[in-house]
This record gives C-alpha cells, sequence and structure tokens, in this order.
C-alpha cells in the first residue's frame, strides 16, 4: 500500500465537497428569493416558543400562514395581548383581545386513588401506554401519567405528581399542545378565569366508576341539583361545568360526595 | 440495449421489482408519508424528479471520477455526497423558477436526502452497468414504481380510517398488516418472465 492510495481518495472527496459548497452557496445567493418582510415581522410578536399549539410546526410557519391569510391573527394562544395587537397592525387587522385560556388535566385518579389492572414497564411515554390495552389504569379515561404532556410544555407548567399529571395555573400560558398530544384527550382548555372544574372525565356508570377509582365521577347529580346558576350538568355518566355560566360559588365543589370538583385558581 | 429492452427495463422496476414491496427500500417515507393520497402523491413526485436527476448525475460521478482513479469501492459515500448537495441544489431551484412545484412538494424535497431508495436506484445502476441512458430510465422508472406504490396504499389508508377495528389493531399494526397485504398482492407479479 502506497501513500497516494490514501490521498488521492482524500483529494478527490475533499475537491468534490468543495465543489458542492461553494456551488450551493452561488445557487443560494443566484437563486434568493425575496421573502415577504411581514412575515419576520409577524414571527418578532410570537412567543418563540415553538410549542405547536396552533397547529402548524413552529411559530415561523404559523407567521407565513398568518401573513398568506390562512391563519387569523390571533391564532397563537400562547401570545400576549399587546403582541397580538402588534401582529394585527402589521396585518391591517383589528385584533379583539384574547380569552386567556389554560390547561386543565380532567382527571384526579393519581396512584393511590385509581385502580390499577397491570404494571406497565415499557417506554416511558403515555401514547406508548395507551397502546397496551389502554394504559395501566382500568379507567379507560384516566391520565396514564407517564408525562407526554410534560414534554411536551416548553413552559414548564405540568408536572406528574403521584402518578397524576397537574396544571401550574400560573406557569400555563393556554397553548394546547399538551391537550393535542395527551392520547386519553384528558387535557381540556378552560378560560384562566374558571374558578371550579369537575376533575373526572369517566363515562361509565356510577357502579363502574365506583369499582374503577376512589375519585371517580358517579354522576349523582347532587351538583347539578344544588348549582344556583344551572352552570353544572350531568352528561354521558359525568359532570361538567360551563365555565361562562360558572359564578365560582363553590356550592357543587361544597357538596360533591367524592370530591372531584375541586377550586382551581 | 436497444429501445424494446430499456421498455421492458422500466416495466420490470415500477411492477416486478418495486422497489417498495418487493427490494424494501424506501419504507419509512412509505409509512410515514401515506396518511393522505394528496401528500403521497407530492412525496412520490418529489422522488420520481430527486431519483431521475440523481440517476444522471451519479452516473457520471461514478464514471467519470471513481471509475478512472480506481475508488469504486467509496461509491457509497461519494453518492450519498451528491445526492444531499443535490437536492439542496433542486430545493433552491425549484424555489425561484417553479415555486408552484417548489409549493406542491414542501417539505418532501429536503426529506428525500435520506431517502435510501434515491441512493439504491443510484447503486443498483452501477451494479448492472447500466448505460446513461439506461441510469436515468432505471431511476425513473423505479421513482415511478415507487410512486404508485405509496399512493395506492394512501388511498386503501385513507378508506381505512372510517373503519372500526380491534383495539389492539387500531393505528400502526392495521398499517403494517395492510403494507403486507399490498406487498403479496405485488408479489404476484415476481411470476412475469421477463
Amino acid at each position: 500500500m502506497q501513500i497516494s492510495d490514501v490521498l488521492i481518495p482524500v483529494g478527490i472527496f475533499a475537491a468534490l465537497g468543495v465543489l458542492f459548497g461553494v456551488l450551493l452557496a452561488v445557487a443560494s445567493k443566484v437563486f434568493a428569493v425575496k421573502v415577504d418582510e411581514r412575515i419576520p415581522a409577524v414571527l418578532e410578536n410570537l412567543p418563540g416558543a415553538n410549542c405547536g399549539g396552533c397547529g402548524y410546526s413552529g411559530c415561523s410557519a404559523l407567521a407565513e400562514a398568518i401573513v398568506k391569510g390562512e391563519a387569523s391573527p390571533n391564532a397563537c394562544n400562547g401570545c400576549s395581548a399587546a403582541g397580538l395587537r402588534k401582529i394585527g397592525e402589521i396585518m391591517g387587522m383589528e385584533v379583539a383581545d384574547p380569552v386567556p385560556l389554560h390547561a386543565q388535566v380532567k382527571c384526579s385518579g393519581n396512584c393511590h386513588t385509581a385502580v390499577f389492572k397491570y404494571r406497565y414497564e415499557g417506554a416511558r411515554d403515555c401514547i406508548a401506554a395507551e397502546r397496551m390495552g389502554g394504559g395501566d389504569k382500568v379507567c379507560a379515561n384516566g391520565c396514564i401519567g407517564l408525562g407526554t404532556c410534560v414534554a411536551a410544555c416548553k413552559y414548564d407548567a405540568i408536572r406528574v405528581v403521584d402518578g397524576l399529571a397537574v396544571v401550574d395555573t400560573a406557569k400555563c400560558i393556554g397553548c394546547g399542545a399538551c391537550a393535542n398530544l395527551c392520547p386519553k384527550h384528558l387535557i381540556a382548555m378552560i378560560p384562566a378565569k374558571s374558578k371550579y372544574d369537575v376533575l373526572c372525565r369517566s363515562v361509565e356508570n356510577g357502579a363502574t366508576t365506583r369499582r374503577q377509582c376512589a375519585v371517580g365521577c358517579i354522576s349523582c347529580r347532587i351538583c347539578e341539583k344544588n348549582c344556583p346558576a344551572g352552570a353544572v350538568t350531568v352528561n354521558n355518566f359525568v359532570a361538567s361545568i360551563d365555565q361562562n355560566k360558572c359564578t365560582g360559588c363553590g356550592i357543587c365543589a361544597e357538596k360533591c360526595p367524592r370530591k372531584i370538583i375541586k377550586r382551581i385558581d | 440495449m436497444n429501445f424494446g429492452n430499456i421498455l421492458l427495463m422500466m416495466f420490470s422496476a415500477i411492477l416486478v421489482e418495486n422497489f417498495i414491496f418487493a427490494k424494501f427500500y424506501g419504507c419509512c417515507p412509505f409509512l410515514g408519508v401515506s396518511e393522505k393520497p394528496d401528500t403521497a402523491l407530492g412525496m412520490g413526485m418529489a422522488v420520481t424528479f430527486v431519483m431521475t436527476v440523481s440517476g444522471a448525475v451519479t452516473w457520471v460521478v461514478y464514471e467519470c471520477l471513481l471509475v478512472p482513479f480506481g475508488l469504486e469501492y467509496l461509491q457509497t459515500v461519494a453518492f450519498i455526497l451528491v445526492i444531499a448537495a443535490l437536492v439542496q441544489f433542486i430545493e433552491m431551484f425549484l424555489r425561484k423558477f417553479i415555486p408552484a412545484l417548489y409549493n406542491a412538494l414542501g417539505i418532501y424535497l429536503p426529506l428525500i436526502t435520506t431517502n435510501c431508495a434515491v441512493l439504491s436506484a443510484a447503486l443498483l445502476a452501477v451494479q448492472k452497468s447500466y448505460s446513461f441512458i439506461e441510469a436515468v430510465c432505471f431511476g425513473f422508472s423505479a421513482a415511478l414504481g415507487f410512486t404508485l406504490a405509496i399512493t395506492v396504499f394512501a388511498g386503501v389508508r385513507s378508506r381505512m380510517q372510517n373503519a372500526d377495528p380491534p383495539r389492539a389493531f387500531k393505528g400502526f399494526p392495521l398499517t403494517l398488516i395492510t403494507a403486507g397485504l399490498l406487498a403479496m398482492a405485488f408479489s404476484c407479479f415476481s411470476g412475469v418472465k421477463l
């Protein structure tokens, strides 16, 4: 073996690499495309977390969609009111002040209260666990608690406590990224001013729920009967609160025999 | 090889030796980008475009650069380099001159850099010592076979979304079973004696 056996291939590949590099550099100048200057302007006013809560792949994709007119200027839930107004100015539109939202995990069944059907030892990911017969809890609607939502949150606003995801409402900006990923669709985006919420989404009848979880909604309708504002309804064996009607009196939370209507602010 | 033989070779590359169903190249985009027929067709078009051009360029690089210096053993590295640079170049070119096509192909174009079907088309053309015309035709027809496979599969998958299979089969398992059944259907072409 001679030294040229090594040098020639190295030389050729270096030359090839330089050639392609120069070619691409020249091409990027020659083929440069003018970008609409409103796109970077809109992008500057978006939060830049690339959370994907808007349904686009990131903030720059949303900025492009807004400028093209495909997305509405207030499509970003995570944007501050001032930011939204600025985007409105750039696009020449009036933007109504946003209703701030935050995420709420509609489950109370942690590792002490829920009943488990098997011990899960697979990948630490709810979507993977969901495929194993719908997760390790007997309740088909319960939080799997492996933290897929935690990984999705760019704001460190959600964490798993005792096998149950809990939202830190002070940090949550309501982008909805966690809600999009949750395989149980357990995370609801509710108005940030909400005072009480039902932390259960079990659609089984009362007797079945009672067997599955110590803190599941048994659809006893006590909350519905006692709500003075008519905001609580029980449908499909689970109570829900209409946050637009709720006055925040807290009677439902007091009367709930299972203590699953909780103060959340 | 005359014109008739080239046609025969193309027919074989599309159906008999289909890249996905007979050779199992490019399974990643086949499973990943086949949820809707539209996007599958977009991906197929992008692959066809890149595979045809890369068939020509890699042939030139191999015959004019690697063979004279006796570097055939470096073909894989060289082809990856060429394909990656080519895809970048094509992307910029399309963006400037054919924006309609650029938007239609969208994000699939850069994804092709890592599509093994493109690389294997280039490698196979060299292995079978095709001429320049044959190499280009082979790249084009193999990509057509890929497009056919992914579009048919996407059509089946979009129909399947309305179905309510048993829970254990829902989603990816059923997708893989469907892919297997389609591959079996395509295996009947292997009876064609060319």
